[in-house]
């Protein structure tokens, strides 16, 4: 059956035609869903679409910013206001890869995919969902957890708080091939520190689990330490713990569990 | 069901019918006869397909050709000015930056991107504009001189 395209002027249409039509997928960047299309996948025979400003709005002005779920990898780059943000969004494919690929689509992106939603736990985003009954919304924790139980949940935006301190947000990529390539893992973390010591840490990791994953052990590890070496041992001695990695064609799950806490060490001690 | 679709294709305004799911590839290489930007992979991986959509690098394979509507496409059939070469193509000639030729389309568009954006780049911030682009047999060092070299002749020119 002929593929059709369906394009909305609302999030709330798209979120009506997600829920009822069996066959619809929402098509944001594509970069992922076109590679299906181009394989001749048949499980669907809609793309549903939207060209509802919110869409691709961001709001980067004061402490609380929103990403609209179609915001892109290349228009992050392009926003100085979002310094932060660069070295994840630098992580997602090419440039051309960038120009397409979106916030909101990464969220759904495949092990070993993720690298933005691995920084978007760290910063403890929570996720809007676009409903036929108005918008919800949930920690991005929780969504990711969920994620394959609702396939149909409509994404509309991320939020989260700015980090206080920039050099605070840090986000590691290891990968096989440089200067781009797929994640063996991926590391953010937020440290905010107060008198020498980390208070509130959050840690997050891409292609250790079926999702990106916070690593809760890290982070009681690493409560009210200093960023010494002495300080982080007990951190480092638990990377792995919670983490559940995949093999692929890139590492074997032992390979990701011996290296995690290697690449944790080197990004807390600024060696990354 | 066909939609119809038109944009300006270097420089000149174009337009075609299209299935609806049909992406820019296919348009522009079925429906208006423009080769230049080859089919490699359709994945996404090869970067042979990368055409500039309003100067950005995109990857016209899983771009639906409407995302095109109205806007500006390039490709690396619209870069010579009749017999006259683009220095980025006599670059890639002089540098023997093409063996087969097959990466070479998306190659020469995504270096197109860096050098409008930013004409002095550093060679890292080459290897980084090509990064999504593979080549198979020419190698990457002779391309990476080239991009630079164009850059030295632009830069001459100015
Ligand atoms: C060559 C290449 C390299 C890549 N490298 C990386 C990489 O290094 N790291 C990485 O993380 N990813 C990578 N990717 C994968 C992909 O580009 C990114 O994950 C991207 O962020 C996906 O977003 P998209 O908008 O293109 O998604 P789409 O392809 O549009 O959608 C992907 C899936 O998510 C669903 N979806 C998208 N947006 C929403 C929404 N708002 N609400 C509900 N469902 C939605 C779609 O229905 C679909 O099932 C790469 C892809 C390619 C082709
Ligand atoms: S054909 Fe588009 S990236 Fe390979
Ligand atoms: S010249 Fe043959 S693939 Fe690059």
């Amino acid at each position: 059956m002929p593929l059709s395209v369906r394009t909305t002027e609302t999030l709330a249409e798209a979120a009506a035609l997600l829920a009822t039509e069996r066959a619809a997928r929402f098509l944001a960047g594509g970069t992922l869903l076109m590679r299906a299309v181009n394989e001749g996948d048949v499980s669907f025979s809609l793309l549903v679409r939207t060209r509802d400003p919110n869409f691709v709005r961001m709001r980067t002005a004061g402490g609380r910013i929103e990403l609209g779920a179609g915001v892109t990898m290349a228009r992050i780059l392009a926003a100085r206001e979002l310094a932060f943000l660069h070295a994840p969004a630098r992580a997602i494919g090419g440039p051309a890869v960038r120009s397409m690929a979106t916030v909101g689509g990464n969220l759904f992106a495949e092990h070993p995919y993720g690298d933005f939603a691995a920084a978007l736990l760290a910063l403890d985003a929570r996720v809007q969902l676009a409903t036929g009954f108005g918008p919800r919304e949930i920690p991005l924790e929780e969504f990711l957890r969920g994620r394959d139980r609702h396939p149909r949940a409509l994404v509309s935006a991320v939020v989260f708080e700015r980090p206080s301190d920039p050099a605070a947000f840090r986000f590691h990529k290891m990968t096989r091939t440089r200067p781009k390539g797929a994640a063996v893992l991926s590391i953010a973390a937020h440290l905010p520190l107060s008198g020498g010591r980390i208070t509130g840490a959050r840690v997050a990791y891409g292609a250790m689990g079926k999702t990106p994953i916070r690593a809760r052990a890290v982070e009681r590890a690493l409560e009210g330490r200093p960023l010494s070496p002495e300080g982080i041992a007990p951190a480092v001695a638990v990377a792995a713990e919670g983490t559940d990695p995949p093999t692929d064609s890139l590492a074997s799950a032992w390979y990701r569990r011996r290296v995690i806490g290697v690449v944790l060490r080197r990004l807390l001690l600024g060696e990354g | 069901m066909v939609t119809a679709v038109s944009f300006t294709l270097n420089g000149t305004a174009v337009a075609a019918v299209a299935e609806p799911a049909e992406t820019l590839l296919s348009v522009l290489r079925h429906r208006l006869g423009d080769t230049s930007p080859k089919a490699g992979c359709l994945q996404g991986t090869c970067g042979a397909c990368t055409v500039l959509l309003d100067g950005e690098p995109v990857l016209s394979c899983l771009l639906l050709a409407d995302a095109a509507e109205g806007r500006r496409v390039e490709t690396v059939r619209g870069l010579a000015d009749g017999p006259t070469l683009h220095p980025l193509q006599e670059a890639f000639m002089d540098r023997f930056a093409a063996q087969c030729g097959f990466c070479t389309p998306g190659m020469i568009m995504a270096a197109k991107a860096l050098l409008d954006r930013n004409p002095n780049p550093t060679r890292e911030e080459v290897i980084e504009a090509i990064s999504g682009n593979v080549c198979r047999c020419t190698g990457y060092l002779p391309i990476i001189e080239a991009i630079l070299e164009a850059a030295r002749r632009l830069a001459a020119r100015r």
